[in-house]
């Protein structure tokens, strides 16, 4: 027919165009600006006034208690800090990956309008998660400061807290933004998720007491927690007490999260988008 | 431009049989042709622009879009189209440029030439004084055009616009049709689904009217009218509760009489003398109007229903 395209022009109609995941990321980038400083206001003030309260407040009734070995003999600042790093990134990926997300599918429905171009469903999805690796870089770098200026932050091992936060905040985000893609009404499905999934998780995961303190029975459902992953590793970075084969099966464990989740997550997306 | 053959869509449903909303439709649109698909609601316009834009899978028949299958060149095909849908998916926390900037980027457009087309378009949109302002800021119909401007971004050869004027008030729509009509002489290829006839006629060169996932007719809007309905139609409005008593009357005045719950049509090359036969038979409606025939009525003889339900 008169108007077929000529391999030339399907060729020359994408020069260099940059992969659509980039292009949603660099939407998203945009859309941050907006609540920029408060977002990083938060990434500051949050630390702070939890370092303040449970390292240095709460730290100083555990700290003088009978037992100082029961944290491995460090002060219970220095317990704790990693694990609230680790706490605040799971955070931030959960919120960011929940109403943000839904609200372009239901409400605005911007996605529908992503989608009509040539940015594919799962472009979408991995963009998604590139943002919101963008958005835990800079928070747990931030948070990381604060942790020095407390004193809190370790040693130079301390700085890979910051890629364990990213990776841990990363394996439950993918999971969320499944889900957001997934649910058709709002329901009551992010609420369950934030009161009976997230609280109890940073809760009982080793952030902190130790989870040997969990009766054997429930401390299953620590080792089922990224962020108990999370916690191990950027604890051991931070105290300098990483050994080398755990290490690895915590971030095996926090990739094959990420990776399973991811590819569901895009699975969502094409299914919600593509009917 | 785009060659429909036995074209099908059915939706799984839990409780189940599939739901069918295209039920094998053909369609042929041509290159600067500006195509409708009138119906009411859920008659498959929707479902077919949908799969038109390469965004739904089509469940069985043959489907060309610019020459190419979107099943296979899904990404080539979007690449080469605009699409205004039926509810505005503009980013509110975004400015009118910003959301036209960030549009462009989708396409692969450098940043500077996606800026400069924004000045453009915020221009063709007449939304200048808005430029600026967050989309959240905007009426109803400057969302509108904003989206239809957003759709221009990669200056499109094939513009689908499904129910571009659905729920704004007349003087948005007259602008918006006038942005349209700009367009269709700028050479752009528009298929628009409407349940407007005053919309079809305005826009289109040709159309199909659609009803229950099939194509009742095809034709431009003057020969549809010209098969389907007669040159006039008088229309009688009676007193509540006397509409009745004047039905068996009029109905042996004309070939063609649709009862319609607060009044009575009736289809005549010479409206003005059936009116007077009206009169001269004691009927005295309380209203009374001798109008040309619309793809209203078309659709009524149709579908014996009316569009806007």
């Amino acid at each position: 027919m008169a108007d077929r395209l000529t391999p030339g022009r399907l060729i020359s109609h994408q020069p260099g165009r940059p992969s659509g995941r980039f292009l949603v990321w660099e939407y998203l980038l945009r859309c941050w600006r907006g609540y920029l400083f408060s977002s990083l206001t938060e990434a500051v003030g949050t630390p702070l006034l939890y370092l303040l309260a449970m390292g240095v407040g709460l730290g100083s009734l555990i700290d003088s208690g009978s037992d100082a070995q029961a944290l491995g003999g460090v002060s219970y600042l220095d317990y704790v800090a990693p694990a609230l790093l680790m706490a605040a990134a799971v955070q931030v990926a959960a919120a960011e990956s929940s109403y943000p997300t839904y609200s372009r599918f239901k409400w605005t429905r911007v996605f529908w309008g992503v989608t009509a171009t040539p940015v594919t469903p799962y472009e979408v999805c991995d963009g998604q998660v590139l943002f919101i690796g963008t958005r835990l870089l800079a928070g747990s770098a931030l948070y990381f400061l604060v942790l020095v200026g407390f004193g809190a932050a370790g040693g130079p091992l301390g700085l890979l807290m910051i890629p364990f936060a990213v990776l841990t905040g990363l394996s439950c985000s993918v999971w969320v933004l499944a889900l957001g893609a997934h649910i058709r009404s709002e329901g009551q499905a992010f609420n369950v998720l934030f009161r009976f999934v997230l609280i109890p998780m940073t809760l009982f995961s080793g952030s902190f007491f130790p989870i040997t303190e969990i009766p054997l029975a429930f401390r299953w459902l620590a080792w089922i927690s990224p962020l108990w992953h999370g916690n191990e590793l950027a604890r051991g970075a931070a105290l300098n007490s990483l050994q080398l084969w755990p290490a690895i099966g915590h971030l095996v464990y926090l990739s094959v999260l990420l990776v399973v989740g991811l590819l569901v997550a895009r699975r969502c997306y094409r299914t919600r988008l593509i009917v | 431009m785009i060659v429909a053959k036995g074209l099908r869509k059915s939706f799984p449903v839990k409780s189940g049989n599939d739901v069918e909303a295209v039920k094998g439709i053909d369609v042929t649109v041509t290159r600067g042709e500006s195509f409708g698909f009138l119906g009411p609601n859920g008659a498959g316009k929707s479902s077919t622009m949908r799969m038109i834009a390469c965004v739904s899978p089509r469940t069985g028949g043959d489907l060309q879009i610019l020459g190419l299958d979107p099943e296979r060149d899904g990404i080539a095909i979007r690449a080469r189209l605009g699409v205004v849908p039926q509810q505005d998916n503009l980013d509110e926390e975004l400015t009118v440029r910003e959301n036209l900037i960030i549009y462009g980027r989708y396409f692969g457009i450098s940043r500077a030439e996606c800026r400069r087309r924004a000045v453009e378009l915020i221009d063709f949109a007449q939304l200048a004084e808005k430029a600026d302002s967050k989309v959240d800021a905007l009426s109803g119909g400057m969302k509108r055009r904003l989206t239809i401007a957003r759709s221009l971004i990669n200056e499109p050869e094939l513009l689908l616009l499904d129910e571009p004027t659905t729920g704004l008030d007349p003087q948005a729509r007259h602008v918006l049709w006038d942005r349209l009509f700009r367009l269709k002489h700028q050479g752009v290829t528009l298929v628009v689904t409407t349940h407007y006839m005053d919309e079809a006629e305005q826009l289109c060169d040709r159309l199909v009217v659609m009803d229950g996932g099939r194509i009742v007719a095809i034709g431009s809007p003057a020969q549809l009218i010209a098969q389907h309905s007669s040159r006039e139609v008088l229309e009688l409005r009676f007193r509540p509760g006397t509409q009745e008593s004047a039905e068996d009357k009029v109905v042996e005045l004309v070939d063609r009489v649709e009862i319609l719950p607060d009044r009575i049509l009736l289809y005549t090359d010479d409206g003005d003398a059936v009116l007077d036969q009206v009169h001269a038979k004691g009927i005295h409606p309380v209203t009374t109007l001798v109008r040309r025939s619309t793809l209203e009525d078309v659709f009524l003889r149709l579908t014996g229903r009316s569009l806007v339900d």
